[in-house]
C-alpha cells in the first residue's frame, strides 16, 4: 500500500475527498498565479533588458483599473476559497447524530483509547468501517495532538478539558496515528495506528477478549458515588433518607443551574471538573459537601465514569420517550 | 540622476589619491567602534553580530537536515534533536530574522534616505546593540549549558511544568532581545516623523522607509506582549507563580493567544523590511518608478494593521470555537490582498523598464517568485478545511521557510549586495556573486519544496525519526540544504575579501537615484556635506517624468 | 551633545547646527525639533508600556470570567484600606510631579527641587505601604507555591469556620493561586516601574541641583512626568480590578 515515492496521501475517511478537492483547487490556483508571475518576469526581463548604459525606464502609465482589478480578483478568489474551506471545516468538526463516542487520552508518550463497550487499548485504535466515530480527547500532562493523515483530521488534546473530532472511516486498513503537537522527549515515537476493520471483523475483535478492567459502573460503586447520588445515579437517598446530591441520570447534556446564579451545560468538561473540583460549580439547591477525587482517579477512570454517566442519560431519555 | 539640486554639486568627486573623510576613517580603534553613536557604525556592529548568530543558526539547521537524512534517529538522541531544532528556531527568529534587515540595513539607511544626520536617539541606538548582544549571551549561555527543548514557541504546560532544560535563561534572553527591537523601532518612528530633510514629504519617502515605518509600528505594539508572556512563563517556572497551569485551573491556550498575538505580527516584522528592500531594488535595476507607489506604501501599512488580527489562525485545531476560527480565517485571507498587490506592482514595474541583471536584481526577482509561493501556500493553510490536515506538518515548515528564507533572507542578501558599495566603498566580484544568488535560489527550492509534499503526506513537524515512506523527500531536502549552505558561505567570503581587495566602487555604481546615492561612498559621519533639499519623488529616473511632475504638481498618479 | 574631534573637523563642511544651545544634540537642527522628538519618543515608549501591561490585564480579565467565584473570594483577602491610601498617595505624587514641571516653566529653581523631592517621597511611601501588604500575604501563606494555603472561600454564603476547614475547601483554594500569582506579578511589575521612576527622578533632581532646567529647556522633566503619570494610571486600573470588583459578593 505504501510505495517508496508517494505523492498523494492515502484517503480513507468520508471527509478526506472533500479536503483533497479543496487542496487540489488551491494547488491549481497557486500554480496558475506563480506561473503567471514567473512568465511575466521572464518575458519582461528579456524584452526590456537594458540596451545601453544610460537607458532609463519609460514613464509609468497606470490605469487605475489595473490596481483595482488585481486587488479585486485575488480578493474574490480568497473569499470563495474561504467559504469553501469553512464549509469543509464545519463538516470536520460537527459530528453526525449517529456518531459513537470513543475516548482518547494523550500522555507522554502514548495514546490510551477507550471503546464505548469499555474495551481499552494503547497506541492502537480498532474501529469499524463506515461507522461515524467521535473522539473525545484529553491529556494527562502536556498538549498532544491526535492526527490521522489518511482521515485528514487533527485535534489537540489539552490537559484539563475535553476536545472532540469525528471521522467516518471508508476503507479497511492500517493507518498512521501521529502526535502532531510537540510534547517533549519521545514526541516522534508517539506514533500509533488506527486499524479500520470490516464490521464483523470488528465484532470478533471486540469479542476477542481484551483484558477487561473496571467498567464505569463498577468504578462508580467502588468510589461509593451511590451513597449520595443514589443507586445508578438515580438521585434517591439510601434507605428512605433524603438524597444528599443531585440525580445523575439525564444529567448529560442538560442545563444545570448553579448556586451562584449562573447555569452551565453538563458536558464532559463540566462532569470532569465536578468530580475533580466539586466546589467550582455547585448545583443550585445542594450543599457543597462532595469531596474531591483529584488524585484518586486517573484520566482514564474519569473517561470511564463520564461514559457511565452518559449511558445513564441514554437509558433515561429512552425511558422518558418510551410509552 | 539628480534628486536634489543642492546635493548634485557635491556628488561628483573624482577618484584621487585623497581619501575623503568618511564614517569608517573618522576614528580608529576598538573603542571608537564600541562607543560610537553613529548609526552607520552601529549598523556595521549589528552586521557582525547578526552574521555570527546566523552562522550558529545555520549550523543547527545542518544538524537537523543530517539527522533527517535517514528515517531512524541515528545521528543523535531524541533529546539532543529536540534541543537542536529549538535552538535553530530561537536563534534564527529572535537573533537573526527579526533584527537582520531593520538593525543592519535600516540602521544604516533610514537616516540617510530621509536626509537626516543621524537617528533621533543615537545613544539608545547604541544601547540597542548592547542589549541585543546581552540577550544573545543569555541564549548562548543556555545553549552551552545543555540548551532548551521546548521549541521556539515555548508552549505551556510543557515549558512551565515538564521541560527540565534552560527555559528561563532562554526566555530571559528573548525578553532582553525584545528591548533592542523596541529601541530600534522607537528610533525609526521618531526619526521618520521628525527628522525628514526639507521637502521630504510623506509621499516622497522611499518605499524602504514606508516599510520600515510599518515594521516599527508592529515592533512597538507587539514586542511588549511577547515580553510579558515570556516573563509569565519564566516566573511560573522559576517562582511557581502559576498562570497557565491547568492543574490550578489555568488555561494553556491563553498562552498561545498571547504568544501568537506577537509572534504572528513578528512574521511581518521579518517580511515587511524585506519588501521595502525589494521595492528599492526593482526600481533601481529597471530604472523606473515603482508602479503604484502609493498603493505599495499603503499596502505596507495595511499588512501591519491586519497582521494584528489574525493570530488565531495558529490555533485552528486547539478546539477554539468555529466562529472564532471563521473570523481569523477570513482576516487571514484579507492579509493576502495587500501582499498580492505588492507582487503585481513589482512585476508591473519591470514593464517598459531598463532592466539590468546585477546581483541584487537577481535576488529581488528570486524574492518575488519565492514570496509568491510562500504567500499562496499561506492562504492555503489559512483555509480552515485544509489547515486541519496541514497544521503542524512539514507543509507549515515549508510555508514559513518560503516566507522567511525565501522572503526575508533573499531581501536581506539582495539589500546587502545593493548597498555594500555604499557601506564600504568597495565592489565584490560580479560573477561569484551571481553564482551564489543562483545557488541560493536553486538550493532553497530543492530544500523546501519537497517539504510541501511531505507535509501533505502527513509528516508531522519536530520529528526526530519518521516512517520510511517519507525518506525520499527528506533526502532531497538535505541535498538542497547543502547547496543552500554553499550559497550562503560564498557571500561571506567575497564580502570579507572585498573590504580590502575589492575595486573602489565610486559613489553610485548602479546609477541609482535616492538620497543615499547623492552622498559619497562610504558616507561622511553626518551623512551629507550640506543638508539636502528634496524637490520630487523617490524614483524619478525618467527626465520626462520629472518634467511632468514639476509642471503639473497636482497630477500625481497612484 | 558630545562632539568628537571629527565633528569639529566637519564643522566647516556640515550645515551649521542652529541655535547652539548647550543642550542641543548634534543630530537635531533646533531645540524645538529635539523637544518634539523626545516627547514623541516618550509617547511611543508609553504605548509599548500599555501593550506590556495590556497582556497582563488580558490574562486577568479572562481568568476573572472563567474562575469567577474563586477570584471574587480571593480578592477579599486584599487590604482595601491600604490600597485606597496608596491610591491617594500616588495621585498626590502626580500632582507634585506636575507642579515640578510648572516650577521649571516659571523659572523657580528651588521649587523644582522641592516638588521633585516630594514626588520621590510620595513614591517611596507607596512602596513602603506595598511592602507591608506583601509581608501580610507572606504571613497568611497567600504566596503561590508549595506552601500556599487559601481558606477564604467565603462566597456563596458558606462562611468558613476557621476551626473546621474541610479539605474540600482547601482544594478549591488551590485555584486561588492564579489570582495571587497575577496579583504579585501585576503589582510587582508596577512597583518595579515605580522604583525605576524614582531613580529617574533622582537623576533629574541632581541635574536640577546643577541648574540645568529653566523655562527654555525642561524637556527631560516633562518626559519623566509623562512616565510618572503613566505609572500612576496603571495603578488606577490595578486598584479596582484587584481590590474592589467582586468584593461585594460576600
Amino acid at each position: 500500500m505504501k510505495s517508496q515515492l508517494p505523492l498523494f496521501p492515502e484517503s480513507a475517511s468520508s471527509v478526506s475527498p472533500q479536503v483533497d478537492a479543496l487542496f487540489y483547487a488551491w494547488t491549481v490556483i497557486s500554480i496558475l498565479f506563480t506561473a503567471l508571475i514567473a512568465i511575466l518576469i521572464l518575458y519582461f526581463m528579456a524584452r526590456y533588458r537594458r540596451r545601453h548604459e544610460d537607458q532609463v525606464g519609460l514613464p509609468e502609465r497606470a490605469p487605475i483599473w489595473l490596481e483595482i482589478g488585481w486587488s479585486a480578483i485575488p480578493l474574490a478568489i480568497a473569499l470563495a476559497m474561504f467559504a469553501w474551506g469553512t464549509k469543509v471545516f464545519v463538516q470536520i468538526y460537527r459530528p453526525p447524530s449517529d456518531a459513537v463516542v470513543y475516548y482518547g487520552v494523550g500522555k507522554q508518550w502514548m495514546w490510551k483509547f477507550q471503546h464505548p463497550e469499555g474495551q481499552r487499548e494503547i497506541n492502537t485504535l480498532h474501529v469499524p468501517v463506515g461507522q461515524a466515530i467521535q473522539m473525545k480527547l484529553t491529556s494527562e500532562d502536556v498538549i498532544h495532538s491526535f492526527f490521522v493523515p489518511a482521515f485528514r483530521v487533527k485535534q489537540d488534546a489539552l490537559p484539563g478539558r475535553y476536545t472532540s473530532i469525528w471521522f467516518r472511516p471508508t476503507r479497511p486498513g492500517v493507518y498512521h496515528l501521529f502526535c502532531a503537537e510537540y510534547c517533549g522527549g519521545e514526541h516522534s515515537k508517539m506514533i500509533g495506528s488506527v486499524v479500520v476493520l470490516e464490521p464483523h471483523d470488528y465484532e470478533s475483535w471486540l469479542a476477542g477478549g481484551q483484558p477487561h478492567t473496571l467498567s464505569g459502573a463498577e468504578l462508580f460503586a467502588q468510589l461509593a458515588c451511590q451513597t449520595c447520588h443514589g443507586e445508578g445515579g438515580s438521585g434517591s437517598g439510601m434507605a428512605g433518607m433524603a438524597a444528599r446530591a443531585p440525580r445523575l441520570a439525564g444529567l448529560y447534556n442538560s442545563k444545570v443551574a448553579l448556586s451562584d446564579g449562573r447555569s452551565v451545560v453538563a458536558d464532559e468538561s463540566y462532569i470532569r471538573e465536578s468530580i475533580l473540583n466539586p466546589m467550582a460549580k455547585v448545583t443550585a439547591g445542594w450543599q457543597p459537601i462532595m469531596p474531591t477525587f483529584q488524585g484518586s482517579v486517573t484520566e482514564e477512570q474519569l473517561t470511564q465514569l463520564i461514559s457511565y454517566i452518559r449511558s445513564l442519560s441514554e437509558g433515561d431519555s429512552a425511558a422518558r420517550t418510551g410509552p | 540622476m539628480n534628486t536634489s539640486a543642492t546635493a548634485e554639486s557635491v556628488v561628483a568627486s573624482p577618484e584621487t589619491g585623497f581619501e575623503r573623510p568618511n564614517y569608517l576613517n573618522a576614528e580608529y580603534g576598538v573603542r571608537s567602534w564600541l562607543l560610537t553613536r553613529d548609526h552607520k557604525r552601529i549598523a556595521i556592529l549589528y552586521l557582525v553580530s547578526v552574521s555570527i548568530f546566523f552562522a550558529i543558526g545555520s549550523l543547527f539547521a545542518m544538524l537537523i537536515r543530517l539527522e533527517l537524512l535517514t528515517p531512524e534517529g541515528d545521528l543523535m538522541q531524541p533529546d539532543t534533536y529536540n534541543r537542536v531544532f529549538t535552538m535553530h528556531g530561537v536563534v534564527m527568529v529572535f537573533l537573526f530574522l527579526i533584527p537582520a534587515i531593520p538593525a543592519v540595513l535600516g540602521n544604516f539607511l533610514v537616516p540617510i534616505m530621509i536626509g537626516a544626520r543621524d537617528l533621533a536617539f543615537p545613544r539608545i541606538n547604541l544601547a540597542s546593540w548592547y542589549v541585543y548582544n546581552l540577550g544573545g549571551l543569555f541564549v548562548l549561555w543556555a545553549m552551552v549549558n545543555g540548551g532548551v527543548d521546548t521549541g521556539w514557541t515555548f508552549y505551556t504546560p510543557y515549558s512551565t511544568n515538564y521541560s527540565n532544560t534552560h527555559v528561563i535563561a532562554t526566555g530571559l534572553g528573548v525578553f532582553i532581545i525584545g528591548f533592542s527591537s523596541i529601541f530600534t523601532g522607537l528610533n525609526f518612528v521618531v526619526t521618520i516623523h521628525r527628522m525628514r530633510a526639507p521637502g521630504m514629504t510623506w509621499f516622497r519617502l522611499p518605499l524602504f522607509i514606508w516599510s520600515h515605518y510599518a515594521t516599527s509600528l508592529i515592533i512597538l505594539l507587539g514586542t511588549p506582549v511577547i515580553a510579558i508572556t515570556i516573563l509569565l512563563v519564566a516566573v511560573e517556572k522559576g517562582l511557581h507563580l502559576g498562570i497557565f497551569d491547568p492543574k490550578l485551573g489555568g488555561d494553556p491556550v491563553l498562552f498561545q493567544h498571547l504568544f501568537w498575538f506577537y509572534s504572528h505580527p513578528a512574521v511581518y516584522i521579518m517580511i515587511l523590511p524585506s519588501m521595502g528592500v525589494i521595492s528599492e531594488l526593482i526600481a533601481a535595476f529597471s530604472r523606473k518608478r515603482v508602479f503604484g507607489y502609493k498603493v505599495v506604501a499603503f499596502a505596507s501599512i495595511a499588512i501591519a494593521v491586519l497582521g494584528f488580527l489574525v493570530w488565531g489562525h495558529h490555533m485552528f485545531v486547539t478546539g477554539q470555537s468555529i466562529y472564532a476560527a471563521t473570523v481569523f480565517s477570513v482576516i487571514s485571507m484579507l492579509v493576502a490582498i495587500p501582499s498580492a498587490v505588492k507582487v503585481f506592482n513589482w512585476t508591473a514595474t519591470l514593464y517598459e523598464g531598463s532592466i539590468s541583471y546585477q546581483t541584487p536584481m537577481l535576488y529581488a526577482l528570486g524574492f518575488i517568485g519565492l514570496f509568491t509561493l510562500g504567500g499562496l501556500t499561506g492562504t492555503m493553510i489559512a483555509t480552515l478545511g485544509i489547515d486541519v490536515h496541514l497544521h503542524d506538518t512539514y507543509f507549515i515548515v515549508a510555508h514559513f521557510h518560503y516566507v522567511m528564507v525565501g522572503g526575508t533572507i533573499m531581501g536581506y542578501l539582495g539589500g546587502l549586495h545593493y548597498w555594500w558599495p555604499k557601506m564600504t566603498g568597495r565592489l565584490y566580484p560580479a560573477f561569484l556573486s551571481r553564482l551564489s544568488a543562483l545557488l541560493v535560489f536553486v538550493g532553497f527550492n530543492l530544500t523546501f519544496f519537497p517539504q510541501f509534499i511531505l507535509g501533505y503526506l502527513g509528516m508531522p513537524r519536530r520529528y526526530w525519526a519518521y516512517p520510511e515512506e517519507f525518506q525520499v523527500f527528506n533526502v532531497l531536502s538535505t541535498a538542497g540544504a547543502s547547496i543552500l549552505g554553499v550559497g550562503f558561505i560564498l557571500p561571506l567570503c567575497y564580502f570579507i575579501w572585498s573590504m580590502r581587495y575589492g575595486k573602489k566602487s565610486g559613489d553610485n555604481p548602479w546609477g541609482a537615484i535616492g538620497l543615499e546615492w547623492d552622498t559619497p561612498s562610504p558616507p561622511p559621519t553626518e551623512n551629507f556635506y550640506t543638508v539636502p533639499v528634496v524637490t520630487h519623488g523617490p524614483y524619478e529616473y525618467n527626465p520626462q517624468e520629472v518634467h511632468e511632475r514639476t509642471s503639473h504638481p497636482e497630477a500625481r498618479v497612484g | 551633545m558630545a562632539s568628537t574631534a571629527y565633528d569639529n573637523r566637519l564643522e566647516g563642511l556640515a550645515a551649521p547646527h542652529g541655535g547652539h544651545h548647550p543642550s542641543l544634540q548634534h543630530q537635531f537642527d533646533s531645540l524645538e525639533q529635539q523637544k518634539e522628538s523626545s516627547t514623541l519618543g516618550m509617547w511611543m515608549f508609553l504605548i509599548t508600556e500599555i501593550m506590556f501591561f495590556g497582556g497582563l490585564f488580558t490574562a486577568y480579565v479572562i481568568y476573572r470570567s472563567t474562575l469567577h467565584g474563586v477570584f471574587a473570594a480571593a480578592s477579599h483577602e486584599l487590604n482595601v484600606n491600604l490600597g485606597a491610601v496608596n491610591t491617594a498617595v500616588l495621585i498626590g505624587s502626580s500632582l507634585t510631579m506636575a507642579l515640578a514641571i510648572r516650577a521649571a516653566q516659571v523659572n523657580r529653581q528651588k521649587l523644582i527641587l522641592l516638588f521633585l523631592f516630594l514626588t520621590m517621597l510620595l513614591g517611596s511611601t507607596f512602596l513602603v505601604i506595598k511592602g507591608f501588604e506583601y509581608a501580610e500575604k507572606f504571613e497568611h501563606s497567600l504566596v503561590p507555591g508549595p506552601g500556599f494555603q487559601f481558606m477564604g472561600m467565603t462566597y456563596r454564603g458558606f462562611a468558613p469556620d476557621p476551626e473546621h476547614v474541610s479539605p474540600e475547601v482547601l482544594q478549591v483554594g488551590d485555584k486561588a493561586q492564579i489570582f495571587f500569582s497575577l496579583y504579585f506579578i501585576m503589582t510587582g511589575i508596577h512597583a518595579l516601574h515605580m522604583i525605576i521612576g524614582i531613580g529617574v527622578l533622582l537623576w533629574l533632581f541632581i541635574l536640577s541641583w546643577k541648574g540645568r532646567f529653566d523655562s527654555t529647556y525642561y524637556n527631560p522633566l516633562e518626559c519623566a512626568g509623562l512616565y510618572w503619570h503613566f505609572v500612576d494610571i496603571v495603578w488606577i486600573f490595578l486598584f479596582p480590578l484587584l481590590y474592589l470588583i467582586g468584593a461585594h459578593v460576600h
